[in-house]
């Protein structure tokens, strides 16, 4: 078990130090001179020179890389060019809204997907699977920000319960908790009928399996053999998506965050691209890949929690 | 699946339908649309439906429908393209990683793999854009990459239970390589896999390449999507709601479809599951 | 008589519309052992779901299956609940599908007790209980399945299907996916339930040997229907039906006469050694087979035989020794017209062929090593017909084919180069036991006329005896026993081919009814 941990992290690390690179080669070897490149094509060679100086582009690009690096390992994520402050301040700033948005959201979806997808599965073939099944078709096939285009338009334009975006902040968090409210639904309703249908399928598939079988001929019913051993072993499909899932969700809040105007970590990005500010670009999208290579190796866990099998490996 | 003919559910016929519908579209559009989408007509802007705009006009005095139409071809060829790469470096890769199972080929492909899904493919086309700057080119890149480790997968899963079977055993007796074995006898047999990945990859490229012209990283005006028209109409959801909502049910209808003719294959050309179906 | 436990009557069974069982009876009296026999496909197992109430979604019945004179066709879910597991009990084939995963083997047995209200200290206790008495005594309860052997979980199966003591237990081919020397130590376990428990069991298989071991009284299924039942020694001893006489002719095949053989060494291997890493799959094995000859090798599952077959035909290296084809480099070191000298039939009469090829492609395919020749067609035709298809059958696809026949078109395949050696690899193991004399006749045919050398792998001793002239026996990567089929059948050398040969299960004229003995109940 403690060598297995011991090589779960290492590649989490390998996976990180890759990604970092991969980041890093794409922003700023790419283009050249990175400072020249935020600057547009017309600037002077002194301004160009000096913005170097200033963010710390100078020297070559591994050391460039080091520097970068050993940066955000101290929680320096460099300095924002437009907004002529710490990036790790425009970070934290968002970070409480990205965060709580995607973590409602997948509570939401979990919460959603599991009774529909045990109502289908043990339902099959009958109206209750029907219905979860024809309703989930259809969750796959909007896109969260058109289906969040509709939620404004029913709640705040048509019924006026809700304003249609902004967020004020966590020091009222019955008011924040609303203003998150629409964007996580829109959120979660897509990725809840994925869930459901791939619980659905691991329920079914587990329920063919032999042990079933012998459940049933111990004598318990349909429901406790779905409880006491569908279940569990139908969960390690289910873990898989559902990790593949928070980072969809965090891209979708991205997303969701300019329909809601919700000041998180989406908006900075674009914000950031339309401004060519490299340093923010560079550095949020490594948070949110180390964000998404870090839920990877936790589901990574929960396996081996799942499965006995794996434990000795 | 091997000789006898593929039956579709009345599910699948209307999802083949729909593809139909909106391939169709797409074709047309080529060579023909109702209204030029090029010229621009504030006098007729937001046109209720009428015989000369079906589905009325946009805040530019563009025919809805033609709008609609070209945004079709423009989502298909972005999707298309995607799972063409996909499909073109992934499966290679993925039959690679199944021949030799284990070695650090294998280790390679799949850590590989893992890599680019660290990656949404949002996140993908964000970087790509913030340097290369917001094209339709970029947006086939952005989701193509991420289809690449998605085919891998499916191409090393379909092929790894494949190989332990005795009629791979008789074809290396008979002196075959790994690669010919690959190509004879393995990729034929996860076609039916292939072609139903195929079919979710699109309709989820569909999904991305709307969202990310609709952030304004996919194709640029003067080019018709889906996306765009969806972010245009949003600052008049107040006032113009039908904007918002046509662009929309496009997608979810187009998208829909191929979702329904995916699983209908699915169940037509997978033996397994059909028997599960009893 | 005492009133029967289990009475079925007249029942008809159909799934979907297809007919699976057609006005089938039987009865068990308290603590007997009914045997139901019959080839795959003949309905022994919907019987036995159909007296669990487990049936398959869509399945209909007619009849009626009484327990204590209560029918139990009509019964609600609700009171079904209640038989299973306490009253009729039932384990199945595949010990190693049948456990969960991921709960521990105590967990799975105390759960029996534990859903009719047995308090949890209580059931854990009881649970420990019936692993010891079920030959586990060494294994602590919170394992899990993966860590156990095939045999151990065929016991905890049992132990958690006795745990509340049934009154009838239904056993599915409990022994079919274990090693010989295992099967015997559970059908002794079995057996000895049944007696000190009174339990009755109902024991389904396709081997009459085992039926012939175990039971009372034997019930002959075909086509759903039941053909022939009566008292085991009557039905084995004499059958009235012409099926039954057809399977017990089948089932003890006739030894092959003695043959004389030239020594013509056709395939050799010396002191060969394969390992894994630290594991020595195979250590030290020669052999040599002779042009013409039928060289038996025996051994159970792990013994390192397949291992040893992949690396004569080439596909694996070996780290010791060497392997000689013909007088020439064998093994990886084979040029590809050698290699064409020596074919092989697998065990999977499904797996052996790409779906989605034709015969004629499937069939030519071994001419990769040769270039395709001139008189490629005749020859493809050739194989088939020697093989008893016909040339009709070559743009025809797998799927249209029988086990047997599937069989058969593997065997064309390995004859289309015309080799000198056939390496059968669990060639006739899957198949239904007539077809398995059909398949064993044709292959002794084919060596006389083609004067083709097999090397013949299995598991099963009955048919090495039938095809063999020589056997060696394997175990542990090593050969234990080399010699005469005869000799090694009259004489065996070792205590271990001794107890090979002592757990086949055997249908009597050839040996008395094998007595249980002192073998170590841990498998």
């Amino acid at each position: 078990m403690r060598r297995a941990l011991l090589t779960r992290l290492l590649s989490l690390i390998l996976s990180l130090v890759a990604a970092s690179v991969v980041i890093f080669v794409l922003l700023q070897a790419v283009p050249g001179d990175p400072a020249a490149f935020m600057l547009g094509t017309g600037a002077q060679p002194d301004t160009v020179a000096a913005l170097r100086a200033d963010l710390g582009l100078e020297g070559s690009l591994p050391v460039r890389y080091l520097d970068w690096i050993g940066g955000m390992l101290r929680g320096d994520f460099g300095t924002s060019y437009t907004y002529r402050v710490p990036v790790a301040e425009l970070v934290a700033d968002r970070v409480g809204v990205s965060l709580p948005l995607a973590a409602y959201a997948l509570i939401l979806t979990v919460v959603i997907a599991v009774p529909a997808g045990l109502i289908a599965a043990s339902r099959r073939g009958a109206a209750a699977d029907w219905g979860v099944m024809g309703a989930t078709q259809l969750g796959i096939a909007v896109p969260n920000f058109w289906f969040a285009m509709l939620l404004v338009l029913l709640f705040a334009v048509k019924l006026r319960w809700v304003s249609a975006g902004g967020f004020p902040g966590w020091s009222d968090p019955r008011a924040a908790l609303g203003a998150l409210t629409l964007p996580a639904i829109a959120l979660a309703l897509p990725q809840a009928s994925i869930l459901a249908r791939v619980l659905r399928g691991a329920l079914i598939d587990t329920m063919g399996q032999d042990y079933i079988r012998t459940a049933r001929a111990k004598g318990l019913s349909q429901r406790a053999t779905i409880v006491r051993h569908a279940l569990r072993n139908a969960a390690i499909p289910v873990l898989t998506i559902m990790g593949l899932q928070f980072s969809f969700l965090l891209a979708g809040a991205i997303i969701i965050e300019n329909v809601f105007f919700l000041p998180g970590l989406g908006r900075l990005i674009f914000q950031a691209i339309t401004q060519r500010d490299l340093i923010v670009v560079q550095s949020v999208t490594m948070l949110l890949v180390f964000a998404v290579i870090a839920v990877t190796f936790a589901v990574d866990l929960a396996y081996a929690l799942a499965d006995p099998r794996l434990r000795r490996r | 699946m091997m000789s006898g003919r593929i039956r579709l559910s009345p599910a699948g016929w209307i999802g083949a339908a729909l593809t139909a519908l909106f391939v169709g579209a797409a074709l047309l559009s080529l060579v023909w649309l109702p209204h030029d989408v090029g010229v621009l007509d504030i006098s007729a802007r937001n046109l209720p439906p009428s015989p000369a705009h079906p589905l009325g006009t946009d805040h530019y005095g563009r025919d809805m429908l033609s709008m609609l139409m070209a945004g079709a071809r423009t989502s298909i060829a972005v999707a298309l393209l995607a799972v063409g790469i996909g499909l073109g470096l992934g499966v290679p890769l993925g039959l690679l990683a199944a021949a030799r199972r284990g070695s650090w080929l294998d280790e390679v492909v799949m850590r590989g793999n893992d890599l680019i899904f660290a990656f949404p493919s949002l996140v993908i086309a964000i970087l790509i854009t913030a340097v290369f700057g917001p094209s339709a080119v970029n947006a086939i890149l952005a989701i193509g990459i991420f289809n690449i480790p998605v085919f891998a997968r499916v191409a090393r899963g379909g092929a790894l239970p494949i190989w332990t079977l005795d009629y791979i055993m008789a074809a290396r007796v008979a002196g075959k390589g790994r690669a010919l074995i690959s190509f004879q006898h393995l990729l034929p047999n996860i076609t039916s896999l292939l072609i139903v990945q195929a079919t979710i990859q699109f309709s989820l490229g569909i999904l991305a390449e709307a969202a990310l012209s609709y952030v304004g990283l996919g194709a640029q005006p003067p080019t018709a999507s889906w996306g765009r028209m969806l972010a245009d109409a949003q600052t008049m959801i107040y006032t113009e709601p039908q904007l918002a909502i046509m662009p929309g049910l496009a997608i979810v209808a187009m998208v829909l479809g191929l979702n329904l003719l995916g699983d209908a294959l699915r169940d037509a050309l997978d033996p397994r599951l059909r028997r599960m179906g009893v | 008589m005492t009133a029967p436990l289990l009475s079925v009557e007249g029942l008809s069974l159909t799934i979907q519309g297809t007919p699976i069982l057609r006005d089938v009876a039987l009865t068990l009296a308290p603590g007997e052992t009914l045997g139901l026999v019959g080839e795959s496909g003949s309905g022994k197992s919907m019987t036995a779901l159909a007296a669990t109430g487990l049936l398959p979604r869509g399945a209909r019945m007619r009849g009626a299956i009484r327990l204590d004179g209560t029918d139990l066709t009509a019964l609600p879910e609700r009171d079904w609940l209640r038989i299973r597991g306490a009253d009729v009990a039932m384990i199945f084939q595949e010990p190693t599908l049948a456990l969960n995963p991921v709960h521990t083997i105590g967990a799975q047995v105390a759960e029996t007790l534990r859903i009719r209200g047995t308090p949890r200290a209580q059931a854990r206790r009881i649970a420990r209980e019936r692993l010891d008495r079920v030959g586990l005594a060494g294994v602590p309860a919170d394992r899990y399945p993966h860590e156990l052997s095939g045999g151990q979980r065929q016991r905890v199966c049992i132990a958690m299907a006795i745990a509340c003591r049934p009154r009838l237990l239904i056993a599915d081919e409990p022994t079919t996916a274990l090693d010989v020397t295992t099967q015997a130590r559970i059908l002794d376990l079995l057996r000895d339930l049944s007696r000190d428990e009174g339990m009755a069991l109902l024991l389904i298989t396709h081997d009459l040997g085992v039926v012939a071991d175990m039971a009372d009284r034997v019930a002959v299924m075909k086509d759903g229907r039941i053909v022939e039942d009566g008292p085991t020694a009557a039905v084995l001893g004499a059958p009235r039906e012409e099926y039954t006489r057809d399977l017990l002719a089948a089932s003890r095949p006739a030894p092959r006469p003695a043959r004389t053989i030239a020594p013509e060494p056709v395939l050799e291997a010396r002191s060969v050694t394969r390992r894994y890493g630290g594991f020595t799959a195979v250590s030290d094995v020669s052999l040599t087979l002779h042009r013409g000859e039928s060289l038996g090798l025996v051994g159970e599952s792990g013994c390192g035989k397949s291992t040893l077959t992949r690396a004569l035909l080439g596909l694996e290296p070996v780290q010791d020794g060497s392997v000689h084809l013909m007088g020439r480099p064998g093994g990886t070191a084979m040029t590809r017209a050698d290699r064409a000298r020596i074919s092989v039939v697998f065990q999977d009469p499904y797996g052996s062929f790409d779906p989605r090829w034709p015969i004629r492609r499937i069939v030519s395919e071994p001419f990769h090593l040769t270039g395709r020749p001139p008189d490629a067609e005749a020859r493809i035709t050739t194989a088939l017909e020697q093989v008893g298809l016909s040339a009709a059958d070559l743009t025809k696809y797998p799927h249209e084919f029988s086990g047997g026949q599937r069989q058969r078109i593997a065997i064309a395949r390995a004859l289309v180069t015309n080799p000198d050696v056939v390496v059968l690899d669990e060639a006739v193991s899957a198949l239904d036991v007539r077809v398995r004399a059909r398949v064993l006749a044709l292959l002794a045919d084919l060596q006389d006329r083609l004067g083709l050398a097999y090397l013949f792998i299995s598991h099963d001793l009955g048919v090495v005896r039938a095809l063999c002239d020589r056997v060696l026996v394997m175990r542990g990567g090593r050969i234990v026993e080399a010699g005469r089929t005869a000799d090694l059948f009259d004489a065996p050398e070792t205590d271990y081919t001794r107890e090979l040969i002592a757990a086949t299960p055997a249908i009597p004229h050839e040996r008395p009814r094998r007595m249980p003995h002192d073998r170590p109940a841990l498998v």
